[in-house]
């Protein structure tokens, strides 16, 4: 298992969470876990994920998923989980 | 599981409070390259460094990606020249063919900086040292990416005055062969006292004898991130003040590991240490000076700037050895002038000045960093200053440095700018007394008592 943590940040709007599934589902990225809440109209979202099974490398992955949130108008972030563990779990 | 709170957490920190790693830097040993025919061991040498840090840069640039942490810098540390090149050079300008392909292999392998064009003589200089740093000034005003370095002093062995004095006359060359871009070279040149082995920061960082054959040794940063925590503890006392900086440095080292040892293991190269450092750059919230302000003064520079500097050095020091499994080079607060703002501001306004600098450098990590100073100070008055600031070093049992740039042509009240990461500087006024006398004595200043621990 490869996890890696994808957040999602930007103007709340129709399609968010199926635009950002789908290619998730396209390029066999696992969910894992979500949670997301809506802060006075803003959109917050972070995915826990398995990108093992997935043919793109972790570079593809986060440079297409910054892309994708561009296009939306949102800040999608794909980072390895590690970074998160090792800056707040001992 | 990581929570939304601590991946926001992590988020700000490098998207809005410059949380970077500084520098990847590969230390390589040279010393198997030596051969007395120079052209032999310029091809040997250039063939190593090409090969052994033939990755590093898409490496780097691989692990930035995939954790989504800038890594600014991947640079290259060597074994000091002066000792690889020692039997084949005869002559300062055999040396400067080195420097010349250092270069090109650091252009290759596509790295910012390469350090090591350097010499140990803290004791005594053999030809080839002399040689080496007689070859500086045209080492440095031909090349683009070679750092040079001289450690002239060291608790152990005291200081040799004779390469102090030589460094004076060598800076200031430097400073005239470089005259065109504001004296530039002299931004690549340090003077140390007890230098470290595995500093991977520059323009110091060379590869120590006592280091194997390769090594990657990594310096994290995040000024920005120590003075946004310190904006939520405004007006509390001392211990929620260094309870914070430190729970801060340990965040913040966490990350340098956890790329180090990615770095190590893509590389196959072992991993040496995490230099804990707090080092700015002259970016907007990327201040060291700003941390100082945070804590309660008006500008860097004002009275309790030393001690609010010894407390942020300490804490970050506390904060960063439990994050990482090895703890090396210069680790702690870095305070160059012209990297930066806070500081820039600092000394503009009169704030900051070389006196209140030198006392800084008894507490933090470094020395005397990127100090803009009248183009027309003599190479003995900057003898002078590079031999109190050694005298720190050796008395207190620590590294300090020296770097200061002699802007030819310039004088106070004028500003240098030396563009990208080494930043801008206003002219600081230098004490106009003479030291010459004392600079001009031969022979060395003997280790201090306390050396004598055996």
């Amino acid at each position: 298992m490869k996890k890696t943590i994808i957040t999602v940040v930007g103007k709340d709007t129709v399609g968010i969470i199926a635009k950002v599934c789908t290619y998730l589902a396209e390029n066999k990225i696992n969910i894992l876990d979500i949670s997301q809440t809506i802060v006075s109209g803003y959109f917050n979202m972070m995915m826990v994920t398995d990108t093992a099974s997935s043919v793109k490398s972790a570079v593809e992955i986060a440079d297409e998923m910054e892309e994708l949130g561009k296009g939306m108008n949102l800040t999608i972030h794909c980072m390895n989980e590690d970074i998160f563990n090792t800056m707040h779990r001992i | 599981m990581i929570n939304m709170t601590e991946a926001s957490e992590t988020i700000k920190m490098i998207t809005q409070e410059n949380l970077d790693v500084r520098t990847i830097t590969m230390g390589i040993s040279l010393l198997d390259c030596v051969d007395s025919d120079l052209e032999k061991l310029n091809e040997n040498i250039y063939r190593k460094i090409t090969t052994m840090a033939e990755k590093l840069v898409s490496t780097g640039k691989e692990i930035e990606k995939e954790y989504g942490i800038p890594i600014v810098n991947k640079r290259i540390s060597v074994t000091p020249i002066a000792l690889v090149g020692g039997s084949a050079c005869k002559s300062p300008e055999d040396f400067v063919t080195i420097a010349g392909t250092l270069d090109r292999a650091a252009k290759q392998v596509g790295v910012n900086f390469i350090g090591g064009y350097s010499a140990l003589v803290s004791k005594g200089m053999t030809r080839s040292d002399e040689f080496l740093i007689r070859s500086i000034p045209q080492a440095l005003s031909s090349t683009d990416v070679v750092c040079s370095s001289v450690n002239v002093g060291s608790t152990k062995c005291g200081i040799d005055m004779d390469a102090v004095r030589l460094l004076g006359e060598i800076i200031r060359e430097t400073a005239e062969r470089t005259k065109e871009q504001d004296s530039l070279g002299c931004a690549k040149l340090v003077v140390f006292c007890n230098a470290p082995d595995d500093n991977p920061f520059m323009a110091g960082a060379f590869h120590g004898v006592t280091e194997g054959d390769a090594i990657i040794n990594v310096g994290v940063s995040g000024p920005g991130v120590v003075k946004t925590a310190l904006e939520q503890v405004r007006g509390e006392d001392f211990e929620v003040l260094c309870e914070t900086i430190k729970k801060t440095a340990f965040k913040v080292t966490r990350v340098g590991q956890l790329v180090a040892q990615e770095a190590s293991r893509r590389l196959g190269v072992p991993f040496g240490i995490i230099d804990l450092s707090l080092a700015p750059t002259p970016a907007i919230g990327d201040s060291v000076a700003d941390i100082l302000c945070e804590i309660g003064l008006e500008y860097a520079g004002a009275p309790g700037t030393t001690a609010a500097l010894a407390l942020l050095n300490d804490q970050v020091k506390k904060g960063g050895v439990m994050a990482s499994s090895y703890v090396g080079g210069l680790s702690g607060a870095f305070i160059p002038v012209s990297e930066d703002q806070g500081m820039i501001n600092a000394a503009e306004i009169g704030a900051l000045t070389l006196e209140k600098l030198e006392a800084m450098t008894c507490v933090c990590s470094v020395g005397l960093d990127m100090i803009a100073i009248p183009g027309e100070t003599s190479a003995s008055t900057i003898s002078g200053i590079i031999a109190d600031e050694m005298a720190i070093g050796m008395v207190n049992q620590k590294t300090t440095a020296v770097r200061l740039i002699p802007v030819i042509g310039k004088g106070v009240g004028e500003t240098v700018e030396f563009g990208g990461l080494l930043g801008h500087a206003p002219i600081m006024p230098v004490n106009p007394f003479s030291c010459e006398a004392f600079i001009s004595r031969k022979g060395r200043i003997p280790a201090p008592i306390h050396s004598f621990k055996n």
